[in-house]
């Protein structure tokens, strides 16, 4: 996964849902990747808006990366060629291999393995009435 | 006629192999009329802002690759963002791979046809991730501005389990027949649909409102005449607020049971 799918995911759990700390998600064991990407000064001025500017500095700062200025760049610092390097770095060349990614509010942890998070949840946190979990596979074939 | 992504390296052991429903959307999507909608609603000159693609349940990820590779003559733009979520480890691999190769293939050859932005140095199409999910469940609400979902729309007694965090580490340890057994399982997800067919489709009509951008969000949906797709549009129109739906691609002319529809759902939003 790009580090960017950060920006767009936030805890699975139905409950967690209303709360500020489901989002970001915090990295924990984080094995990175770097993978060479053509950079595209544009492309990063324009995904700026998309950003969380706030969770991408706790995330940048959870993964060692460079510390990112305070403010989102606007205006003059939006040619400022060094920062949007940095951003296409982190957000587009970084992959994240394997590891945690952590909810704020309920503690849950997902785990990623060979760059694909895991959001299914244990059966007790699902969003169906427990009851109905029990049912097991059966008459699936019928329709064949 | 745009080009199928290739999906050769894809095992459907347990990943839904692209049939009629998956080549509707690709037809739909990709069709003049849509196509010129979806770039007015996603023209740069109203909003700068790469449009984030999600699909949901993408299975051999044919739909997503074909939709990101195309981007250019699908939405008038190429910089968009593509995830996938499925609740199968191996289509969100399939997924990756899919797209990523219709991406390289569409977008990275120096002369790509029906492409006028093609060449180096102008934007592509970026796969963010495949993400095992229920549904649309880990996404920020309000992100999504194009949500694609082809359901398990087929009618069955029973819905299966939705799998949970554990379900694959179960496959260690299994004999041949238990693991083929949770082969078909898995490929029964791909296609029971519970009562009428609808209810995997109705929780992610429910979930809709809350993951589309309140701005410029749309989803397209596929039924199947059995999910009574009528019902269903006027359901949608019902919630309000603007809410529209309409079926904007059909396929099964030759009056097979399985007719099938695309169904485009946006809200109007007052200027």
């Amino acid at each position: 996964m790009k580090l960017f799918t950060a920006n767009f995911l936030a805890c699975a759990v139905k409950s967690c849902r209303t709360s500020p700390a489901s989002f970001p998600l915090h990295f924990r064991d984080a094995e990175l990747e770097q993978q060479e990407l053509d950079f595209q000064p544009d492309f990063i001025r324009n995904i700026l808006p998309r950003l969380d500017w706030d969770a991408l500095q706790v995330i940048a700062n959870e993964l060692g990366f460079p510390r990112l200025p305070e403010k989102k760049p606007a205006d003059d610092s939006l040619g400022d060629e060094g920062l949007l390097r940095d951003v296409h770095k982190l957000l587009l060349e970084t992959q994240v291999i394997e590891g945690k990614l952590v909810c704020g509010n309920c503690g849950h942890e997902y785990m990623i393995k060979e760059g694909i998070p895991n959001f299914l949840l244990p059966s007790h946190l699902g969003s169906k009435d427990p009851s109905t979990q029990l049912i097991t596979i059966t008459n699936m074939y019928i329709i064949n | 006629m745009l080009p199928t992504p290739d999906t050769a390296h894809v095992s459907f052991d347990t990943v839904y192999e692209p049939s009629e429903d998956s080549y509707l959307f690709l037809d739909t999507l990709s069709s003049p009329s849509e196509s010129a909608w979806l770039s007015h609603r996603f023209s740069p000159s109203t909003s700068t802002a790469p449009p984030l693609i999600v699909e949901v349940g993408t299975g051999s990820g044919v739909v997503l690759g074909f939709v990101a590779a195309n981007a250019q003559q699908i939405f008038g733009r190429r910089d968009i963002l593509a995830l996938g979520t499925d609740v199968n480890r191996h289509a969100c691999a399939a997924t990756q791979e899919t797209a990523q190769r219709a991406i390289r293939d569409r977008q990275c050859t120096p002369t790509t046809d029906n492409d006028s932005s093609g060449g180096d140095g102008s934007a592509k199409s970026t796969f963010l991730a495949p993400v095992m999910a229920d549904l649309g469940t880990p996404l920020r609400q309000g992100s999504v501005d194009v949500l694609l979902f082809n359901p398990p729309y087929v009618p069955t007694e029973e819905l299966p389990q939705i799998p949970t965090a554990t379900t694959e580490q179960a496959m260690a340890g299994m004999s041949r027949s238990e693991r083929f057994d949770h082969e078909s399982y898995l490929l029964s997800l791909t296609y029971a649909g519970g009562k009428d067919g609808m209810e995997t489709t109705d929780r992610l009509l429910d979930a809709i409102p809350g993951l589309l951008d309140p701005g410029r969000g749309v989803a397209y949906v596929l039924l199947c005449r059995q999910n009574r797709p009528d019902e269903v549009r006027d359901r949608i129109v019902a919630w309000g607020g603007g809410w529209q739906a309409e079926s904007v691609g059909s396929s099964g002319k030759q009056a097979g049971w399985e007719k099938l529809i695309i169904l485009r759902i946006w809200r109007e939003v007052e200027p």
